[in-house]
């Protein structure tokens, strides 16, 4: 007889045992011991059928391929450049993939990315050491130039765009601020000084209150006091 | 003279009391504080960062480094040099290996995670505080774990069986015995088991017993720390 121990979206603990009989599958960061499910880190509980998984409330940043992050250039070699993710991993950024113009050989590099730039990229590829391949010939990444950069947690990345983007477009319209979100859990804001201020505080409220219900209420009662 | 009543007149198995809190050190990516009698410890994790001295990397999986400090002032004597020493380096190494075998760093080759644990203040049962709030804040981190470790130490005081010694008790004038242990919740399995001073096989072996149910109490504690920093009506997070 199988038995589902813990309830949907309650906080668990490392190891704490989710799920007891073999009718259940672990998903997500959990795992299986003998006819027990376990948990691997700290977080919500999700079940969506037989499959449980554990949505983190905090942990590292896993490079994924397709996923647009905010990187700042720690080195320039010969080919192109290196970028810190703010991980343990950094990246690379090949000559070709940073500009759709021809480059010179001879050329100075650093007059495209000088060192200490930040950049909106998009990872290529990453391999089982976590090297990572940039590219930033898409529309929409480049370099960032003005406002500034705030580093939240990446695990609550979602909640900070919402569904559909919904959360993220709330505060562009109160605070009037461009806002980019890096999967990495960097953040650009730009905007007028007061926007982004506004904007700076409802991105870490978000962060903070994360993991309860209601958010989207909460933010239009906070931005709305305050714009 | 048979050492029935305890110097500060706790029960056998009686525990100091304890306080536990996750989150306390904003700028690390965990962090936990936690107190046991007069013995504090504040456990701040960062990482997986990069690894420096490059040549520490394993690039098959992410590596786990432990920083343990008593505070100059934390004794109740002399003033504690600041810096490593062979008994911080020692202890250092007795946690790493005993949170080694819960935590899952496969996913981060070549990286570290570092935890550093500050005691701002001493009274004795300190590496068994260090564990116990290193692997809170570990869970707090978010880093894979396949399970927690709780510790707490055991031991014999003058024949009697006794668990979380304090520091008059260690320096009791009778034959002691102190054992650090840290267990794993789920298996059990123990981790961490030292000892200084005499026992006898059947007193280690009820000592053991009795640590099973000590530890178990820090873990409910470590588990009501992470979950209270969760709360839905906790207001300071």
């Amino acid at each position: 007889m199988s038995e589902l121990l813990v309830q949907e979206r309650s906080v668990v603990v490392p190891g704490e045992s989710l799920a007891q009989g073999m009718d259940f599958l672990p998903g997500d960061n959990a795992y299986r011991e003998k006819d027990q499910i376990y948990s691997k880190v700290l977080g919500l509980v999700s079940v969506s059928g037989r499959v449980i998984k554990i949505t983190p409330l905090s942990g590292p940043y896993l490079p994924k391929i397709e996923d647009k992050i905010i990187a700042r250039v720690m080195d320039i070699t010969i080919s192109g450049w290196r970028f810190d993710t703010s991980t343990a991993y950094s990246a690379m950024l090949n000559v070709r993939d940073a500009t759709t113009r021809f480059v010179k050989k001879e050329e100075d590099l650093s007059q495209i990315l000088a060192i200490g730039d930040y950049a909106v990229v998009k990872i290529v590829n990453v391999t089982s050491q976590n090297l990572i391949d940039l590219t930033m010939k898409e529309p929409g990444l480049r370099k960032i130039s003005g406002g500034r950069i705030i580093s939240i947690n990446c695990q609550k990345v979602p909640r900070v765009i919402g569904r559909q983007g919904s959360m993220i477009t709330l505060i562009k319209d109160k605070t009037g601020c461009d806002i980019t979100v890096g999967q990495n859990g960097l953040v650009w804001i730009k905007g007028t000084q007061e926007g982004e201020l506004m904007a700076g505080k409802a991105i870490k409220l978000i962060e903070a209150k994360s993991h309860l219900e209601g958010l989207t209420e909460k933010m239009e009662k906070f931005l709305g006091e305050s714009a | 003279m048979v050492y029935n009543k305890r110097v500060d007149g706790r029960k056998i198995d009686e525990l100091r009391p304890m306080e536990a809190k996750a989150g306390v050190v904003k700028n690390a990516n965990g962090s936990a504080s936690f107190k046991i009698g007069k013995t504090w410890a504040i456990a701040g994790v960062y990482g997986p960062r990069e690894v420096v001295p490059r040549f520490m990397a394993n690039p098959k999986h992410g590596i786990l480094r432990c920083h343990y400090t008593m505070m100059p002032f934390s004794g109740s004597g002399e003033r504690i040099k600041p810096g490593r020493s062979r008994r911080a380096q020692e202890i250092s190494m007795v946690m790493e290996q005993s949170l080694a075998p819960v935590v899952d760093l496969s996913a981060f080759p070549n990286s570290v995670v570092d935890i550093f644990v500050e005691l701002p203040q001493t009274d004795a049962g300190t590496r068994c505080a260090a564990i116990s709030a290193a692997c809170i804040a570990l869970a707090d981190a978010g880093i894979p774990m396949k399970d927690m470790v709780s510790s707490v130490a055991v031991g014999q005081v003058d024949g009697a069986v006794v668990a979380d010694l304090n520091y008059n008790e260690e320096s009791y004038p009778a034959i002691v015995s102190d054992i650090p242990v840290a267990m794993l919740h789920n298996t059990k399995e123990i981790s961490l088991l030292q000892m200084d001073g005499e026992i006898s096989k059947e007193d280690l072996l009820k000592a053991l017993e009795l640590a099973k149910v000590a530890t178990e109490k820090v873990y409910q504690l470590q588990v009501k720390a992470l979950k209270e920093k969760y709360a839905v009506n906790n207001e300071d997070n």
